[in-house]
């Protein structure tokens, strides 16, 4: 089977200063990966090279059989990436409903899996707070809104950049079951956090990254089965 | 003053702001949304009164005028964003201002060369064209009186498309994070495409429904365009909301200060302006961060 994202010989920079140093990655169809790495490694600017927002990117990016290097971020989208991004991006003037709705897009392939109830039962406190205006949202009702609301483009694969940072730890695990529930409709993921043992249970492969480079690419167990690794790359 | 000629006043303070709203709704959201300052504005206010003056001659029709006149506006802004505009984005303000200049000189070439420069008079709609007595010596203009009504019909339907349809959330959610909506699958420069276009043709409504009260004159855009500046400054740039409110309190200040205080009454709208600046820097209901 060929990969749903296939990514070949990437590099990024910022002006004159290389970030991507040649990444080389591929994740299938409803494939959870996980993306760490130590701060300042590139995690971010990966997943903003991959959603187009990197101007000066070179390599090759194929997402569902098409080149997608160089093209505009909308038509990114619209050929099935979704991004949550770090600051999660919430439209604060815009109520949580209206969020979702502005949002709403059936897939690539006409299908409209995500729809307002479905969000709704999977998040019933959006529901409670679908008049709030999104500047009156805690941390975690932003993060479940900005998911939410990638959900709502009925993509093929989500970014996730910063799952749980600044979360309380109950409010991260209510993140991580949805990511689970996420995963269990054969949407493609690649998540970035720093919690990796929560990581660890719901992604089929972690991919490390340092100094913009892949240094591992396989199953979480056998990066746990590492700990010098998991140390040098994680500082955990 | 007695109540009647308070109530002619009243009357004519708001007509005069709404027809003020049409056009800074439309230059706020140009310069809301698109982050372009267009000088143009006037332009193209003095340009649909030419157009209404024109095409109501031709067909005899004050309504064709209006929608064909409309809809000319509109094509025209698609045009213009197409081929001027779009660069102009995230460019500085001179850049802006010296394009936008531009367009003034050759919209008034233009009009030059399709109407001549006289000036004109446009009559309203037949069965808006009568008078209602007010007291023996009295009367108010029916079109007049319509302006209003009209004004706040499209007032209406710009304040529904813009808080009830999902068009108006994109745009909201546009002046707010723009990368976002793009990451979104928004088509950015289609949605500023047709927010120009309507700001144009907003613009030239503005024109075209004051042409039978006042006269046609090639000069015409010049005061609109300061005025509608300093409504959009007042009101908070790209808050539609505050562009209402701004220029209704423009056309009072403007109405009242000729009768209470003729002799300063040119200054008094610059002087609400500061005091309203000193009380809210980013306008009444502007956005803080902006
Ligand atoms: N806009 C930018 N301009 C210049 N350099 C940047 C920019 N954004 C990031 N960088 C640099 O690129 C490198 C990688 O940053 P990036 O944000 O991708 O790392 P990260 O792995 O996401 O880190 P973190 O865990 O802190 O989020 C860093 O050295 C950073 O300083
Ligand atoms: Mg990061």
């Amino acid at each position: 089977m060929s990969a749903l994202l296939a990514v070949a010989h990437l590099e990024a920079f910022y002006g004159a200063s290389q970030i991507l140093h040649g990444i080389d990655l591929a994740v299938a169809r409803g494939e959870q990966v996980a993306l760490i790495g130590r701060n300042g490694m590139g995690k971010t600017t990966l997943l903003r090279s991959l959603m187009g927002l990197v101007a000066d990117c070179r390599g090759e990016i194929d997402f569902a059989g098409r080149n997608v290097r160089g093209a505009a971020p909308e038509d990114i989208a619209r050929a099935g990436i979704a991004l949550v991004p770090e600051g999660r991006g919430i439209f604060g003037s815009l109520t949580v409903e209206e969020n979702l709705t502005m949002a709403a897009r059936p897939g690539r392939d006409g299908r409209q899996a995500w729809t307002l109830t479905r969000i709704y039962e999977l998040f019933p406190r959006l529901h409670q707070r679908r008049g709030n205006g999104g500047h009156q949202l805690s941390g975690g009702e932003q993060q479940m809104l900005t998911i939410s609301r990638a959900l709502m483009t009925n993509p093929d694969l989500i970014l996730i950049d910063e799952a749980t940072e600044g979360l309380a730890p109950l409010v991260a695990q209510d993140i991580w079951r949805t990511l689970g529930v996420i995963g269990g409709e054969g949407i493609a993921t690649i998540v970035v956090d720093k919690d990796f043992r929560s990581l660890a249970k719901i992604t089929h492969r972690a991919i490390v990254l340092s100094k913009g480079t892949v240094v591992f690419n396989g199953a979480p167990a056998d990066l746990m089965a590492q700990p010098e690794l998991l140390e040098r790359h994680l500082g955990v | 003053m007695d109540l009647v000629t308070f109530g002619v006043q009243l009357l004519n303070a708001i007509q005069y702001g709404m027809v003020l709203f049409l056009v800074a709704s439309g230059l706020t959201l140009v310069f809301g949304i698109l982050g372009v300052i267009n000088l143009a504005h006037g332009a193209f206010y003095m340009f649909g009164a030419y157009l209404a003056y024109w095409i109501a001659a031709y067909t005899g029709s004050f309504w064709i005028a209006m929608v064909a006149g409309v809809a000319i506006a509109f094509v025209v802004g698609l045009v213009l964003e197409n081929v001027f505009i779009r660069r102009l984005y995230g460019r500085d303000h001179l850049v802006q201002v010296l394009l936008s200049f531009g367009l003034i000189l050759v919209i008034d070439e233009a009009r030059e060369i399709l109407f001549g420069k006289d000036v004109h008079s446009v009559a309203p709609p037949a069965w808006l064209s009568g008078s209602i007595q007010l007291t023996d010596n009295l009367s108010y203009p029916v079109y007049r009186l319509a302006i209003c009504g009209f004004c706040l019909i499209v007032a209406a339907l710009i304040f529904f498309v813009i808080t009830r349809t999902k068009i108006g959330m994109i745009v909201r959610a546009g002046a707010e994070n723009r990368e976002m909506t793009r990451v979104l699958g928004i088509k950015f420069d289609v949605v500023n495409r047709y927010v120009f276009a309507v700001g144009i043709a907003l613009a030239a409504l503005g024109g075209i429904v004051i042409a039978p009260i006042s006269t046609v004159f090639p000069g015409m855009g010049d005061g609109m365009l300061i005025l509608s500046f300093v409504v959009v400054v007042l009101g908070g740039i790209g808050s539609v909301a505050g562009a209402a409110v701004g220029a209704l309190l423009i056309g009072l200040t403007d109405t009242f200060g000729k009768v209470f205080f003729p002799s300063v009454s040119s200054i008094l709208i610059y002087v609400l302006m500061a005091a309203v600046l000193l009380w809210r820097p980013n306008g009444i209901l502007g956005r803080r961060e902006v």
